[in-house]
């Protein structure tokens, strides 16, 4: 049904820290390798040795840069993948069912064998989190390793998303963010962690925890070198005055 | 948006075809015999070629049975039961008069309720996406109902109806493209509430997470369809409006006018659907300093 629960058991999903991110893509490509050999239809490639190649991901990683006021730009790195929204969209304008919020954890599914492939989930999602396969013809979406996260056959360690146990940063968080006492909500509430697009209204389960503040010795900048001719004397001379007065 | 041309082509036949259904609904024209099979088939051969032409666009054609299941929440599955249900009863309705002479009124009422359900429900689809704020605005579904009621009119031989829905039509047509045009400024999403990081400074794109294209880009991010927009705008204005009205005003009203109107109207409907998907920006295009 895609009717949205009343509310969930859990709140699980990612905390992504942008003061940590390195942009190493390294999550971008376990998810694809996880999801492709896992759960639901493989994440496609076409043409990917061609000239023009396209595929499905998951998840994927922007740059931006960002001018402060009065300080040198900053580049940050931000990893973007489903954000689990507690008011997703992307559930409720589904026709046939197949997209889904789960009241157990709040992970938001795509049941692929009721999926029309219509699109329209896509349009509904204000992050670019579905992508439809070129091959299978239905939505793909962050699991958020459902199929690792309570795995039994899995060590421990690895019961976590395939991003979150790849990335070499330790920029990516995995927990219940429904308990403020959990490792991830003491974590967003700590260092200020904030929703995408708030203004939407999907009211989105996964944070981000913005950069910290630059100490201001890395703004100042070194004495620019006294120039070693005052001025140009000779033929040189004689044209940089003609120059400027043309 | 990607302006697919099956959408296209469903949203402006359908809108049409249900249109003259409601007209034929109401008894205007009562036609019986062979009069009203042509009527209806011709109202039959738009709205089901329309719905016909949309599932083109599915991944899964032989699912769609399930999108009748979840009315409760979409308006993409309203649209389906209405459009089945209205093209039921009209069926119905349509043997009464062409094969008994018979006009069953009151399933011919329920008929033009459904139709109008129809294509309100089809402006929902696009209204309620709150990612895209060109369509996100009351005026959609009053651009689509008025549309649909004066094309269908004029088709329906109705020359005065015709005449003020069209002259309605080209009112929220034109509000519709100024409101649109300032839609994504004033939505208040930008790229800054995208990424959260607007309390910094002013967040410029700098590199994708990707080198070649994707879906996302493709689908959402249309800009080849916007570059002849202005062109394509009068096209619509004046085939779409203008020109009908003017053969309603000056021409002695027959069905040959009648005809030759809605063929020119059509056209100009075509235009501007096409304009309302290579228009329209979503939102997702700011993480990718396009929109």
């Amino acid at each position: 049904m895609t009717t949205l629960p009343e509310s969930t058991d859990k709140k699980l999903g990612l905390v992504i820290d942008l003061d940590t991110c390195v942009g190493c893509h390294a999550c971008v490509i376990s998810c694809k390798g996880w999801n492709t050999e896992n759960y639901g239809a493989p994440l496609s490639d076409q043409d990917p040795y061609g000239a023009d190649p396209v595929g499905t991901f998951l998840n994927r990683v922007h740059s931006f840069e960002v001018q402060p006021e009065d300080k040198p730009a900053q580049l940050i790195h931000f990893p973007k993948s489903c954000l689990h929204c507690d008011d997703a969209p992307c559930v409720t304008v589904c026709p046939t069912g197949a997209s889904y919020k789960r009241a157990e954890d709040g992970i938001v599914l795509v049941n692929e064998d009721s999926c029309i492939g219509c699109g329209l989930c896509a349009w509904a999602c204000p992050y670019g989190a579905r992508e439809m396969d070129g091959e299978e013809k239905v939505m793909k979406k962050c699991t958020l390793c459902v199929d690792r996260i309570y795995n039994e056959n899995l060590p421990e360690e690895d019961r976590v998303p395939s991003c979150v146990r790849t990335c070499p940063a330790g920029a990516r968080h995995f927990g219940d963010l429904g308990d403020p006492n959990s490792a991830v909500s003491v974590l967003v509430e700590e260092r200020g962690g904030i929703d995408l697009m708030p203004e939407q209204g999907t009211k989105p389960v996964n944070k981000y925890l913005p950069p910290r503040l630059k100490d201001d010795i890395f703004y100042q900048a070194p004495e620019p070198l006294a120039p070693v001719v005052a001025e140009a004397k000779g033929f040189v001379g004689w044209l940089d005055k003609m120059l400027d007065k043309v | 948006m990607h302006p697919a041309p099956s959408v296209i082509v469903f949203t402006t036949l359908s809108g049409l075809g249900f249109g003259l259904l409601f007209w034929l609904g109401l008894g205007l024209p009562v036609v019986t015999g062979w009069a009203a099979f042509f009527y209806f088939a011709l109202a039959f051969g738009c709205a089901v070629g329309g719905l016909l032409a949309s599932t083109f666009h599915l991944g899964h054609p032989e699912r769609a049975w399930r999108a009748f299941t979840q009315w409760r929440s979409s308006w993409l599955s309203r649209e389906g039961i209405c459009a089945v249900a209205s093209l039921v009863v009209f069926g119905l309705y349509a043997i009464g008069l062409v094969f008994m002479g018979q006009q069953w009124v009151v399933l011919g009422l329920l008929g033009s309720v459904l139709a109008i359900g129809t294509v309100f429900t089809t402006a929902m689809i696009y209204t309620q996406l709150k990612t895209v704020p060109r369509w996100n605005t009351p005026v959609t579904p009053v651009l689509f109902l008025t549309l649909s009621l004066g094309g269908g009119a004029l088709l329906a031989g109705q020359g005065v109806a015709a005449l003020v829905l069209l002259l309605a039509a080209g009112a929220a047509q034109v509000v519709w493209w100024m409101q649109g045009d300032k839609a994504l400024p004033q939505s208040g999403t930008t790229l800054a509430t995208a990424t959260g990081l607007g309390s910094i400074g002013k967040v410029r794109s700098f590199e994708p997470p990707h080198t070649g294209t994707n879906y996302l880009l493709k689908e959402f991010v249309h800009v080849v369809g916007r570059k002849h927009s202005q062109k394509l705008r009068l096209v619509a204005a004046v085939a779409g409006y203008i020109l009908p009205i003017l053969m309603l005003l000056i021409l002695p009203f027959g069905w040959f006018v009648a005809a030759l109107a809605a063929v020119i109207h059509a056209l100009g409907v075509a235009a501007s659907r096409w304009l309302f998907f290579a228009e329209a920006e979503h939102v997702v295009g700011l993480y990718y300093g396009k929109r």
